[in-house]
Protein backbone atom coordinates (compact mmCIF):
# COMPACT_ATOMS: atom_id res chain seq x y z
CA UNK A 1 0.00 0.00 0.00
CA UNK A 2 1.62 3.42 -0.76
CA UNK A 3 1.93 5.92 2.03
CA UNK A 4 -0.15 8.48 0.57
CA UNK A 5 -3.18 5.94 0.60
CA UNK A 6 -2.93 4.69 4.19
CA UNK A 7 -2.96 8.21 5.38
CA UNK A 8 -5.77 8.74 3.66
CA UNK A 9 -7.25 5.71 4.54
CA UNK A 10 -6.06 6.63 8.22
CA UNK A 11 -7.67 10.14 7.93
CA UNK A 12 -10.67 8.84 7.34
CA UNK A 13 -10.85 6.42 9.90
CA UNK A 14 -10.17 8.73 12.58
CA UNK A 15 -12.89 11.04 11.46
CA UNK A 16 -15.69 8.15 11.19
CA UNK A 17 -14.36 8.06 14.70
CA UNK A 18 -15.12 11.60 15.75
CA UNK A 19 -17.94 11.72 13.99
CA UNK A 20 -19.49 8.33 15.61
CA UNK A 21 -18.60 9.01 19.02
CA UNK A 22 -21.33 9.56 21.14
CA UNK A 23 -21.78 12.79 23.42
CA UNK A 24 -20.80 11.17 26.89
CA UNK A 25 -22.72 11.13 29.95
CA UNK A 26 -20.81 10.98 33.14
CA UNK A 27 -22.54 9.53 35.96
CA UNK A 28 -22.28 12.21 38.81
CA UNK A 29 -23.34 12.25 42.57
CA UNK A 30 -25.03 15.00 44.45
CA UNK A 31 -21.83 16.16 46.00
CA UNK A 32 -20.33 16.63 43.06
CA UNK A 33 -23.36 18.59 41.08
CA UNK A 34 -23.57 21.06 43.72
CA UNK A 35 -20.28 21.99 43.36
CA UNK A 36 -21.38 23.05 39.18
CA UNK A 37 -24.93 24.80 41.14
CA UNK A 38 -22.57 27.32 42.64
CA UNK A 39 -20.80 28.55 40.09
CA UNK A 40 -20.84 32.70 40.16
CA UNK A 41 -19.02 33.64 37.40
CA UNK A 42 -20.28 36.22 34.42
CA UNK A 43 -21.54 32.61 32.31
CA UNK A 44 -25.23 32.35 32.67
CA UNK A 45 -26.12 28.35 33.28
CA UNK A 46 -28.90 26.95 32.03
CA UNK A 47 -29.66 23.49 33.86
CA UNK A 48 -32.67 21.53 33.33
CA UNK A 49 -33.77 18.58 34.82
CA UNK A 50 -35.28 15.75 32.88
CA UNK A 51 -35.56 12.28 32.02
CA UNK A 52 -35.88 9.70 29.04
CA UNK A 53 -39.18 8.54 30.66
CA UNK A 54 -40.54 11.99 31.37
CA UNK A 55 -42.82 13.11 27.43
CA UNK A 56 -42.49 16.72 28.92
CA UNK A 57 -38.91 16.73 29.28
CA UNK A 58 -38.05 15.07 26.11
CA UNK A 59 -40.64 17.80 24.03
CA UNK A 60 -38.97 20.42 25.36
CA UNK A 61 -35.51 19.15 25.20
CA UNK A 62 -34.88 21.19 21.49
CA UNK A 63 -35.18 24.17 22.65
CA UNK A 64 -32.15 23.82 25.24
CA UNK A 65 -29.95 22.65 22.73
CA UNK A 66 -30.84 25.35 20.39
CA UNK A 67 -29.69 28.05 22.71
CA UNK A 68 -25.88 26.77 22.45
CA UNK A 69 -25.96 27.54 18.78
CA UNK A 70 -27.93 31.16 19.01
CA UNK A 71 -26.25 32.07 22.12
CA UNK A 72 -23.03 30.34 20.61
CA UNK A 73 -20.80 33.60 20.91
CA UNK A 74 -22.64 34.58 24.49
CA UNK A 75 -21.21 32.99 27.61
CA UNK A 76 -24.05 30.62 28.24
CA UNK A 77 -23.67 26.95 29.51
CA UNK A 78 -26.40 24.08 29.23
CA UNK A 79 -26.46 21.48 31.44
CA UNK A 80 -28.73 18.61 31.28
CA UNK A 81 -29.13 16.22 33.95
CA UNK A 82 -30.90 13.29 33.66
CA UNK A 83 -33.03 12.26 36.42
CA UNK A 84 -33.06 8.61 35.08
CA UNK A 85 -31.69 5.56 36.67
CA UNK A 86 -27.94 4.91 37.02
CA UNK A 87 -29.53 0.93 36.04
CA UNK A 88 -30.77 2.82 32.63
CA UNK A 89 -27.38 4.14 31.61
CA UNK A 90 -26.30 2.45 29.14
CA UNK A 91 -29.83 1.11 28.11
CA UNK A 92 -32.20 4.06 27.78
CA UNK A 93 -29.62 7.34 28.37
CA UNK A 94 -26.55 6.74 26.22
CA UNK A 95 -28.70 5.68 22.91
CA UNK A 96 -30.92 8.26 23.83
CA UNK A 97 -28.55 11.00 23.54
CA UNK A 98 -26.80 9.51 20.56
CA UNK A 99 -30.03 9.20 18.71
CA UNK A 100 -30.90 12.77 19.46
CA UNK A 101 -27.39 13.81 18.69
CA UNK A 102 -27.42 16.08 22.02
CA UNK A 103 -24.74 18.81 21.94
CA UNK A 104 -25.38 19.86 25.70
CA UNK A 105 -23.47 18.66 28.11
CA UNK A 106 -25.53 15.59 29.83
CA UNK A 107 -24.82 14.23 33.25
CA UNK A 108 -26.88 11.40 35.22
CA UNK A 109 -27.61 11.94 38.29
CA UNK A 110 -26.96 8.93 40.56
CA UNK A 111 -28.60 9.52 43.95
CA UNK A 112 -32.02 7.13 45.12
CA UNK A 113 -33.20 9.60 47.83
CA UNK A 114 -34.47 12.68 46.27
CA UNK A 115 -35.71 13.88 49.72
CA UNK A 116 -32.22 14.19 50.62
CA UNK A 117 -31.07 16.84 47.69
CA UNK A 118 -34.15 18.63 46.30
CA UNK A 119 -34.81 21.01 48.88
CA UNK A 120 -30.92 21.82 48.17
CA UNK A 121 -31.15 22.58 44.24
CA UNK A 122 -34.03 24.91 45.08
CA UNK A 123 -36.38 24.94 47.93
CA UNK A 124 -39.43 25.95 45.20
CA UNK A 125 -38.66 22.39 43.77
CA UNK A 126 -41.28 20.08 44.92
CA UNK A 127 -39.67 17.58 42.90
CA UNK A 128 -41.97 17.39 39.38
CA UNK A 129 -40.22 16.62 36.07
CA UNK A 130 -38.85 18.63 33.89
CA UNK A 131 -37.39 21.52 36.46
CA UNK A 132 -35.00 24.26 35.16
CA UNK A 133 -32.71 26.17 36.80
CA UNK A 134 -31.06 29.75 35.75
CA UNK A 135 -28.62 32.09 36.87
CA UNK A 136 -26.05 34.50 36.77
CA UNK A 137 -23.40 34.77 39.55
CA UNK A 138 -22.22 38.21 38.00
CA UNK A 139 -26.00 39.85 37.70
CA UNK A 140 -26.97 37.89 41.50
CA UNK A 141 -29.59 36.63 38.87
CA UNK A 142 -31.32 33.21 39.55
CA UNK A 143 -34.81 31.73 38.22
CA UNK A 144 -36.62 28.61 38.86
CA UNK A 145 -39.29 26.77 36.56
CA UNK A 146 -41.06 23.49 37.18
CA UNK A 147 -42.74 23.11 33.84
CA UNK A 148 -42.34 22.56 30.18
CA UNK A 149 -41.41 25.53 28.67
CA UNK A 150 -42.87 27.21 25.30
CA UNK A 151 -40.07 28.40 22.48
CA UNK A 152 -40.93 32.24 23.25
CA UNK A 153 -40.97 31.38 26.88
CA UNK A 154 -37.29 30.33 26.94
CA UNK A 155 -36.41 32.82 24.91
CA UNK A 156 -37.63 35.68 26.92
CA UNK A 157 -36.44 34.24 29.92
CA UNK A 158 -33.27 33.53 28.99
CA UNK A 159 -33.05 37.57 27.32
CA UNK A 160 -33.42 38.83 30.78
CA UNK A 161 -30.24 37.25 31.28
CA UNK A 162 -28.38 38.59 28.34
CA UNK A 163 -29.46 42.16 27.60
CA UNK B 1 -49.60 60.80 60.31
CA UNK B 2 -49.06 61.23 56.34
CA UNK B 3 -45.60 59.66 56.47
CA UNK B 4 -47.44 56.55 58.92
CA UNK B 5 -50.01 56.19 56.26
CA UNK B 6 -47.90 55.75 53.45
CA UNK B 7 -45.36 53.31 54.97
CA UNK B 8 -49.13 51.23 56.12
CA UNK B 9 -49.87 51.03 51.95
CA UNK B 10 -45.99 50.21 51.19
CA UNK B 11 -46.07 47.75 53.78
CA UNK B 12 -49.53 45.98 52.27
CA UNK B 13 -48.49 46.52 49.03
CA UNK B 14 -44.93 44.74 50.07
CA UNK B 15 -47.50 41.60 51.90
CA UNK B 16 -49.41 41.76 48.85
CA UNK B 17 -46.71 41.55 46.55
CA UNK B 18 -44.59 38.79 48.50
CA UNK B 19 -48.40 36.52 48.61
CA UNK B 20 -48.64 37.30 44.99
CA UNK B 21 -44.47 35.83 44.30
CA UNK B 22 -44.89 32.84 46.57
CA UNK B 23 -48.49 32.27 45.67
CA UNK B 24 -50.74 29.73 46.73
CA UNK B 25 -48.63 26.76 47.65
CA UNK B 26 -51.67 24.55 48.37
CA UNK B 27 -52.33 22.80 51.72
CA UNK B 28 -49.15 22.57 53.93
CA UNK B 29 -49.31 20.32 57.16
CA UNK B 30 -51.55 21.61 59.78
CA UNK B 31 -54.30 23.08 57.11
CA UNK B 32 -58.25 22.07 57.46
CA UNK B 33 -58.75 19.82 54.08
CA UNK B 34 -62.31 20.88 51.73
CA UNK B 35 -64.10 17.69 51.14
CA UNK B 36 -64.14 16.85 47.74
CA UNK B 37 -66.97 15.08 45.23
CA UNK B 38 -64.90 12.84 42.62
CA UNK B 39 -66.08 9.90 40.82
CA UNK B 40 -64.58 6.36 41.26
CA UNK B 41 -63.78 3.87 38.93
CA UNK B 42 -67.15 2.02 40.35
CA UNK B 43 -68.97 5.00 38.58
CA UNK B 44 -69.57 6.18 42.42
CA UNK B 45 -69.43 9.53 43.48
CA UNK B 46 -66.74 9.55 46.96
CA UNK B 47 -66.24 12.33 49.72
CA UNK B 48 -64.22 11.81 52.76
CA UNK B 49 -67.21 12.57 54.68
CA UNK B 50 -68.65 9.36 52.90
CA UNK B 51 -66.73 6.88 55.61
CA UNK B 52 -67.33 7.66 59.04
CA UNK B 53 -65.70 5.14 60.16
CA UNK B 54 -62.51 6.21 58.67
CA UNK B 55 -59.86 8.12 61.04
CA UNK B 56 -58.34 9.71 58.36
CA UNK B 57 -57.56 8.99 55.15
CA UNK B 58 -53.87 8.23 52.58
CA UNK B 59 -54.40 10.23 49.63
CA UNK B 60 -52.29 9.95 46.68
CA UNK B 61 -52.18 12.13 43.12
CA UNK B 62 -51.39 9.23 41.34
CA UNK B 63 -52.00 7.87 37.56
CA UNK B 64 -51.57 5.12 34.87
CA UNK B 65 -48.81 6.72 32.96
CA UNK B 66 -46.36 7.72 35.16
CA UNK B 67 -43.37 5.42 35.36
CA UNK B 68 -43.21 6.62 38.99
CA UNK B 69 -46.55 6.01 39.59
CA UNK B 70 -46.37 2.58 37.88
CA UNK B 71 -43.15 1.93 40.04
CA UNK B 72 -45.12 2.84 43.87
CA UNK B 73 -48.37 1.28 42.93
CA UNK B 74 -47.61 -2.07 44.51
CA UNK B 75 -46.55 0.00 47.24
CA UNK B 76 -49.60 2.45 47.41
CA UNK B 77 -51.65 -0.97 47.61
CA UNK B 78 -49.54 -2.53 50.44
CA UNK B 79 -50.18 1.08 52.20
CA UNK B 80 -54.02 0.50 51.44
CA UNK B 81 -53.69 -2.91 52.87
CA UNK B 82 -51.57 -2.02 56.05
CA UNK B 83 -53.39 1.03 57.32
CA UNK B 84 -57.17 0.89 55.95
CA UNK B 85 -57.84 -1.70 58.79
CA UNK B 86 -56.03 0.87 61.12
CA UNK B 87 -58.78 3.64 60.02
CA UNK B 88 -56.55 5.13 57.18
CA UNK B 89 -57.60 4.05 53.79
CA UNK B 90 -55.74 5.30 50.29
CA UNK B 91 -57.84 7.12 48.12
CA UNK B 92 -56.61 7.49 44.77
CA UNK B 93 -56.68 10.62 42.83
CA UNK B 94 -55.74 10.55 39.45
CA UNK B 95 -55.70 14.24 37.71
CA UNK B 96 -53.99 14.25 34.73
CA UNK B 97 -55.59 15.99 31.59
CA UNK B 98 -57.02 12.80 29.93
CA UNK B 99 -57.37 15.04 26.13
CA UNK B 100 -53.09 15.56 27.16
CA UNK B 101 -52.59 11.65 28.55
CA UNK B 102 -55.23 9.01 27.14
CA UNK B 103 -53.69 6.52 29.10
CA UNK B 104 -55.16 8.39 31.87
CA UNK B 105 -58.80 8.67 30.65
CA UNK B 106 -61.83 7.42 32.75
CA UNK B 107 -61.94 4.15 30.71
CA UNK B 108 -58.48 3.60 31.04
CA UNK B 109 -58.75 4.09 34.93
CA UNK B 110 -61.13 1.12 35.21
CA UNK B 111 -59.17 -0.75 33.31
CA UNK B 112 -55.81 -0.24 35.71
CA UNK B 113 -58.02 -0.40 38.82
CA UNK B 114 -59.80 -3.78 37.31
CA UNK B 115 -56.42 -5.09 36.30
CA UNK B 116 -54.59 -4.88 39.57
CA UNK B 117 -57.19 -5.44 41.62
CA UNK B 118 -57.35 -2.05 43.24
CA UNK B 119 -58.63 -2.37 47.02
CA UNK B 120 -59.25 1.68 47.38
CA UNK B 121 -60.89 4.19 45.71
CA UNK B 122 -59.61 5.49 42.47
CA UNK B 123 -61.22 9.16 41.66
CA UNK B 124 -60.71 11.35 38.38
CA UNK B 125 -60.43 14.73 39.36
CA UNK B 126 -61.57 16.05 35.91
CA UNK B 127 -61.74 19.54 36.54
CA UNK B 128 -58.29 19.63 38.42
CA UNK B 129 -59.63 21.48 40.94
CA UNK B 130 -58.86 18.96 43.99
CA UNK B 131 -55.04 18.64 42.86
CA UNK B 132 -54.78 22.85 42.59
CA UNK B 133 -56.57 22.98 45.89
CA UNK B 134 -54.18 20.67 47.76
CA UNK B 135 -50.93 21.71 46.11
CA UNK B 136 -49.90 18.99 44.20
CA UNK B 137 -47.41 18.88 41.47
CA UNK B 138 -46.71 15.66 40.33
CA UNK B 139 -47.41 11.86 40.37
CA UNK B 140 -47.08 10.06 42.76
CA UNK B 141 -47.63 13.14 45.44
CA UNK B 142 -49.14 12.24 48.95
CA UNK B 143 -51.06 13.46 51.99
CA UNK B 144 -52.06 11.76 54.77
CA UNK B 145 -55.21 13.55 56.55
CA UNK B 146 -56.61 13.08 59.79
CA UNK B 147 -59.95 13.46 61.31
CA UNK B 148 -60.14 16.52 63.98
CA UNK B 149 -63.89 17.04 64.98
CA UNK B 150 -65.12 17.37 61.46
CA UNK B 151 -62.84 18.05 59.76
CA UNK B 152 -59.83 16.37 58.03
CA UNK B 153 -56.64 18.18 58.73
CA UNK B 154 -53.44 17.94 56.81
CA UNK B 155 -50.78 15.64 59.04
CA UNK B 156 -48.17 14.85 55.91
CA UNK B 157 -47.00 15.68 52.38
CA UNK B 158 -44.68 14.52 50.60
CA UNK B 159 -42.80 11.03 49.58
CA UNK B 160 -43.88 7.21 49.73
CA UNK B 161 -40.04 6.43 50.62
CA UNK B 162 -36.54 6.77 49.89
CA UNK B 163 -35.82 4.93 46.78
CA UNK B 164 -38.57 4.32 43.90
CA UNK B 165 -36.52 2.64 41.78
CA UNK B 166 -36.54 -0.99 44.20
CA UNK B 167 -38.74 -1.53 47.07
CA UNK B 168 -35.86 -3.83 48.62
CA UNK B 169 -33.20 -1.14 49.00
CA UNK B 170 -35.41 1.47 50.67
CA UNK B 171 -33.98 2.88 53.49
CA UNK B 172 -36.92 4.65 54.92
CA UNK B 173 -40.08 4.94 54.13
CA UNK B 174 -41.10 8.04 55.16
CA UNK B 175 -45.21 7.85 55.46
CA UNK B 176 -45.02 4.77 57.40
CA UNK B 177 -42.68 6.43 59.74
CA UNK B 178 -45.46 9.53 59.74
CA UNK B 179 -47.95 6.90 60.28
CA UNK B 180 -46.57 5.63 63.20
CA UNK B 181 -46.48 8.97 64.74
CA UNK B 182 -50.15 9.81 63.73
CA UNK B 183 -51.35 6.69 64.65
CA UNK B 184 -49.67 7.57 68.16
CA UNK B 185 -51.56 10.73 68.41
CA UNK B 186 -48.65 12.70 67.52
CA UNK B 187 -47.41 14.82 65.07
CA UNK B 188 -45.67 13.41 62.49
CA UNK B 189 -41.57 14.14 63.40
CA UNK B 190 -40.89 14.12 59.76
CA UNK B 191 -44.17 15.81 58.20
CA UNK B 192 -42.76 16.87 54.79
CA UNK B 193 -40.74 15.14 52.39
CA UNK B 194 -40.21 15.86 48.24
CA UNK B 195 -39.86 13.20 45.77
CA UNK B 196 -39.37 13.03 41.83
CA UNK B 197 -42.08 12.53 40.09
CA UNK B 198 -44.18 13.59 36.58
CA UNK B 199 -45.49 16.77 36.53
CA UNK B 200 -49.75 16.87 36.59
CA UNK B 201 -50.48 16.89 32.80
CA UNK B 202 -52.56 20.06 33.09
CA UNK B 203 -55.28 20.94 30.97
CA UNK B 204 -54.25 23.30 28.07
CA UNK B 205 -55.01 26.83 29.18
Amino acid sequence: MNPFRSIVLLAALLLSATAGRAQQVSVVKFGELQKRLSRQNDTTYVVNFWATWCAPCVKELPLFEQLNATHANKKVKVLLVSMDYASQLDKKVKPFVLKRGLKSEVVLLNETDPNSYLEKVDPKWSGALPFTLIWNGRQHKRATFEHEFTPAELTAEINKFLL
Amino acid sequence: MKKLLSFLTAFAALVLLSNFVTGPAGYQVGDKVADFKLKNVDGKMVSLADNKAAKGYIVVFTCNTCPYAKAYESRIIELHQKYAPKGYPVVAINPNDEATVPGDSFAEMKARAASKKYPFAYLQDATQEVAKTYGATRTPHLYVVTKQGADFVVSYIGAIDDNSEDAKLVKTKYVEQAMTDILAGKPAATSSTKAIGCTIKWKKA
